[in-house]
């Protein structure tokens, strides 16, 4: 159907708006000069800089962990409220907790943030637990919002997927807990995989919530850099972003490569 | 010694998961009870009850103190005293900072969210109509910048748009005067367009992708030009698309924290930087928790509309 040239020109212009700013970030990371945007010669100082500085490194290894953690928990969670909202067809209070699930996708974070400080806190004056607020606190602020990323990945796979294979398996004789594992579990294994992945990056990614939920010396990744970048633009974080964009494109790439392996043949 | 007839299948040994099954089923305990526990559980106490731990919140005043507000129940003399302030919500409609933050997040908001509507819908429309072995490829492009961290990419912007950054170097080649785009609202808009655009494209294209071609060619067939075909049956059969798209950038826009305040100037005035500022600087948490329950009623209509269009993206 010839569309003319107005679609692939808007295409190709939206695209360089998505990664020209990208590119010239990964360029001046390589730049001699500390003025960022004035191209001295090439150098690699800025990283070599990045790995001389503990606090970047300790707050980089603190938000690791608390992505992984998060994202774990956002797994079991997310991937049973998926079940519960695609398998159970009527339940008591299903409007709620669909509403539930979805609404932290776009709550705004400064709500989420706030919301979970001052529970924090009433819960520690009522509780007396958690106490004072850091790793633990920031895990479950990211755990409640990744949960919601995750059932929606987990939820679209799981229901356009062929449930006759689920009913054989309880025909012959398997209880619904086996049926998951042996049948369920290994179909939606790759929705799995990338719902980990999402929650992994968006907690690595987020600034305002932990901002809210942190204590004293507990200051992720993007606390550090926001406090770097509100000074002015300094080199060695244009070298720490080339590091994590050139992470993350790895990651997106081979989890494209894995969905798109998996997914079953259309017949034609 | 059982024989057993070989027409049946044997006795099947319980597996130790089947008997938990059966034993929890005795007393009442379903499967799927098992399964609803844990989600529903966790988001009561870390979804719902934060919501309501701020509502509460925002009817206390500021005090000196930990927790630095004033406790909604005291016990004086054996009687427990519920205290209620709604100073904090007469201040948000009488002191003008509050009316104009919120006013102006909703201006900023929608303004960014029409640009990234008239950016990402032919964008849309181009990855629909790629052949098919293109069409993957194009859909990570958008999705690869929405995995990179957001502040990462503001702060990209911010070496694009400053004073000497790449675009006025590149306009200088031709001896334009450097603009000034740093610290104004327009950067605010670029911010978000630039951030939220996947957003926008993802719902579009999973709408458009599913529009059947033989429409198209029915309404060209019947003498419509391409831009008359365009408005009265591409548009209108998106529209599912549209509204989810709008809603999922007009919404986390609303509370936008980050781009006003690396982007925008000091006269660049949203409510989630009100927010942040009355927690953080005036550490006045009762003002701050007004400030949300506010901030939510605006954006509870969007969320429903969002809810609604999200299903039909879904059921078509």
């Amino acid at each position: 159907m010839g569309r003319g040239w107005f679609l692939p020109i808007a295409a190709a212009l939206g695209f360089s708006f998505l990664y020209a700013p990208i590119v010239s970030l990964v360029i001046f990371s390589f730049n001699e000069s500390s003025l960022v945007t004035v191209w001295s010669g090439f150098s690699t100082k800025w990283y070599a800089a990045l790995f001389n500085d503990p606090q970047l490194l300790g707050a980089a290894w603190l938000s690791l962990q608390i992505a992984a953690v998060s994202a774990s928990i956002a797994l079991v969670l997310g991937t049973l409220a998926a079940i519960a909202l695609v398998r159970f067809r009527r339940f008591r209070g299903r409007t709620l907790f669909s509403g539930m699930v979805s609404a932290p996708l776009v709550m705004p974070d400064v709500i989420t943030g706030l919301s979970l400080l001052l529970l924090f806190v009433a819960m520690e004056s009522l509780l007396g637990w958690p106490q004072g607020r850091g790793m633990l606190t920031i895990v479950i602020a990211h755990a409640t919002f990744c949960t919601a990323y995750v059932c929606v990945v987990v939820q679209s796979r799981l229901s356009d997927f062929d449930r006759s294979l689920e009913e054989a398996a309880m025909d012959l004789g398997a209880s619904p807990v086996r049926t998951f594992f042996d049948v369920t579990l290994p179909i939606i294994a790759p929705a799995l995989v990338s719902g980990w992945l999402l929650g992994f990056t968006l907690s690595l990614d987020d600034l305002v919530i932990a901002s809210f939920v942190s204590g004293p010396g507990s200051s992720t990744l993007p606390m550090v850099i926001f406090s770097k970048v509100r000074l002015g633009v300094s080199p060695d974080v244009n070298a720490l972003a080339t590091i994590i964009i050139g992470i993350v494109a790895l990651g997106v790439l081979a989890a494209t490569i894995i969905q798109l392996r998996s997914k079953p043949k259309k017949p034609a | 010694m059982t024989t057993h007839d070989p027409t049946y299948p044997p006795p099947r040994r319980l597996k130790p998961w089947t008997t938990v099954e059966r034993g929890l089923a005795k007393v009442g305990i379903s499967g799927r009870m098992l399964v609803l526990a844990a989600p529903v559980l966790w988001l009561l106490v870390f979804f719902l009850v934060p919501l309501a731990v701020v509502f509460g919140i925002s009817l206390a005043t500021k005090q000196f103190g930990r927790p630095p507000y004033s406790p909604l129940l005291t016990t004086e003399e054996g009687t427990v005293q519920l205290t209620l302030h709604l100073s904090n919500y007469i201040r948000l409609f009488t002191d003008n900072l509050y009316v104009a933050a919120y006013l102006s997040s909703i201006r900023i908001a929608a303004i960014s969210t029409i640009l990234t509507l008239i950016i990402g819908y032919p964008m849309a429309y181009a990855i629909a109509r790629a052949p098919d072995k293109w069409r993957n490829i194009l859909l990570m492009l958008v999705v690869l910048p929405f995995f990179t961290s957001f502040l990462l990419r503001v702060y990209a912007l911010t070496g694009f748009m400053r004073g000497n950054g790449v675009i006025n170097q590149f306009l200088g080649l031709f001896g334009i005067e450097p603009l000034v785009m740093m610290q104004t609202d327009f950067a605010v808009y670029v911010g978000i367009v630039y951030t939220y655009l996947p957003f926008m494209i993802l719902p579009l294209y999973t709408t458009l992708v599913k529009l059947d071609v033989s429409l198209f060619e029915a309404s060209a067939d019947l003498g419509a030009r391409p831009l008359r075909t365009f408005l009265s049956v591409t548009l209108p059969l998106s529209m599912p698309g549209v509204i989810a798209g709008s809603m999922l950038v007009f919404i986390p826009a609303i509370g936008e924290f980050v781009i006003p305040s690396l982007l925008g100037g000091p006269s660049t005035l949203m409510i989630g930087r009100v927010l942040w500022d009355e927690f953080f600087t005036n550490t006045n948490w009762p003002r701050a928790a007004a400030v949300a329950m506010a901030m939510l009623v605006v954006v509870v209509v969007p969320i429903m509309l969002l809810q609604r269009a999200q299903s039909s993206v879904v059921e078509k």
